[in-house]
């Protein structure tokens, strides 16, 4: 039953990731406010969504503190879900040219239509 | 050594009594408890449930030849002046990131043994996390009521449009299945606070169980921000 995952931190280290938190939370509300637009809005959303998710496992869910062992069995894993968006993006491509073609959205139409 | 191992077989209970001795056998893995490691397993397998969800979402959103709503506009609030964009989205964001917070340092508590601090902090996590419950009925009630929003599509004259009836689906299937998360979090760090306050995990000496139902609780955090960033700031 003892772990190394059991270090007890100063008050301060939590309420430093939760202000870091509450910051990259703001700074992605700001990037729709200020109508940041197409890639870098994307970008930096998914940056610091990221960011977010990292600074919660790591140090919120203690993974930082566990044995290799797990934090390899917790993480490697849903690099998996990387295959399914592959799979996904090419059908999803493909399925807006059908579309394109068959109902002619956006101007260029080749017979079809609604 | 045969002999060891067939008087060993030989005293574990057979049948039903049997799978639950083995189920329940206090085995380990990783070098953590059977419980840390099972709720980790449980997660990895909800990380593949919404991963899933919202893989299909950007399957759908780039399949699309309509125009996709404007979440800014869809999802802005007016504080009596004019609406300001996903306010309540960003102020659901901040209330479920500040419940991580408490929880974690509630979980600091439990390693310190201190009962009372990790009953009031939990307390703390579970009204934010119902408050949190309560911004998304109000959201919901807002979109199926005034707006016209189905889960099927919209109702015809409202001011959605273009491909609204997939954004219906995907919206309440997403955030419903993230919003029974939170209940059954609220409904779970309960039960567990209240134990804590009896004294339940003080009498064991061991307070993991709290530990264990903060990485759940943060997992819902988790989820929220890949909702917040793909599915509303997108």
């Amino acid at each position: 039953m003892s772990s190394q995952a059991h270090q007890v931190h100063p008050l301060s280290f939590y309420i430093k990731v939760w202000v870091m938190l509450f910051v990259l939370s703001t700074l992605s509300y700001f990037v729709d406010y200020f109508h940041v637009q197409d890639y870098l809005k994307w970008f930096l959303i998914t940056v610091f969504g990221f960011m977010k998710a990292g600074l919660i496992v790591t140090y919120f869910m203690h993974v930082r503190f566990e044995r290799l062992g797990l934090v390899y069995a917790i993480l490697l894993p849903p690099l998996l879900l990387l295959t399914l968006i592959g799979i996904l993006a090419v059908e999803g491509d493909y399925t807006l040219w059908i579309r394109e073609v068959f109902f002619g959205a956006g101007g260029a139409a080749t017979g079809g239509g609604h | 050594m045969a002999q060891q191992a067939e008087s060993a077989e030989l005293k574990a209970p057979k049948g039903l009594r049997g799978i639950v001795a083995d189920w329940s056998s206090d085995e380990t893995a990783f070098k953590v408890s059977w419980s840390k490691a099972m709720m980790w397993i449980f997660l990895l397998s909800d990380t593949f449930v919404f991963g899933s969800f919202l893989i299909g979402y950007m399957s759908v959103r780039m399949s699309t030849s309509e125009p996709w709503p404007n979440t800014a506009e869809v999802f802005a609030l007016s504080l009596g002046g004019d609406p300001i964009p996903l306010l309540l989205i960003a102020i659901m964001t901040f209330i479920l990131i500040s419940s991580s917070g408490t929880m974690a340092i509630a979980v600091n508590y439990a390693y310190q043994g201190n009962k009372k601090m990790v009953f009031i902090l939990m307390m703390l996590t579970c009204l934010f996390g119902l408050s949190f419950v309560g911004m998304q009925m109000f959201e919901w009630s807002k979109l199926l009521l005034d707006e016209g929003l189905r889960p099927w599509g919209f109702i015809p004259g409202s001011h959605f449009e273009g491909d609204a009836a997939q954004f219906g689906s995907i919206f309440f299937m997403v955030t419903g299945f993230h919003g029974l998360h939170v209940s059954i979090g609220v409904i779970y760090l309960a039960i567990v606070a209240f134990r804590a306050r009896q004294g339940r995990y003080e009498k064991k000496g061991n307070y993991q169980i709290v530990e264990i139902a903060g990485l759940y609780w943060h997992f819902v955090d988790l989820v929220w921000v890949f909702i917040f960033a793909f599915f509303y700031l997108w």
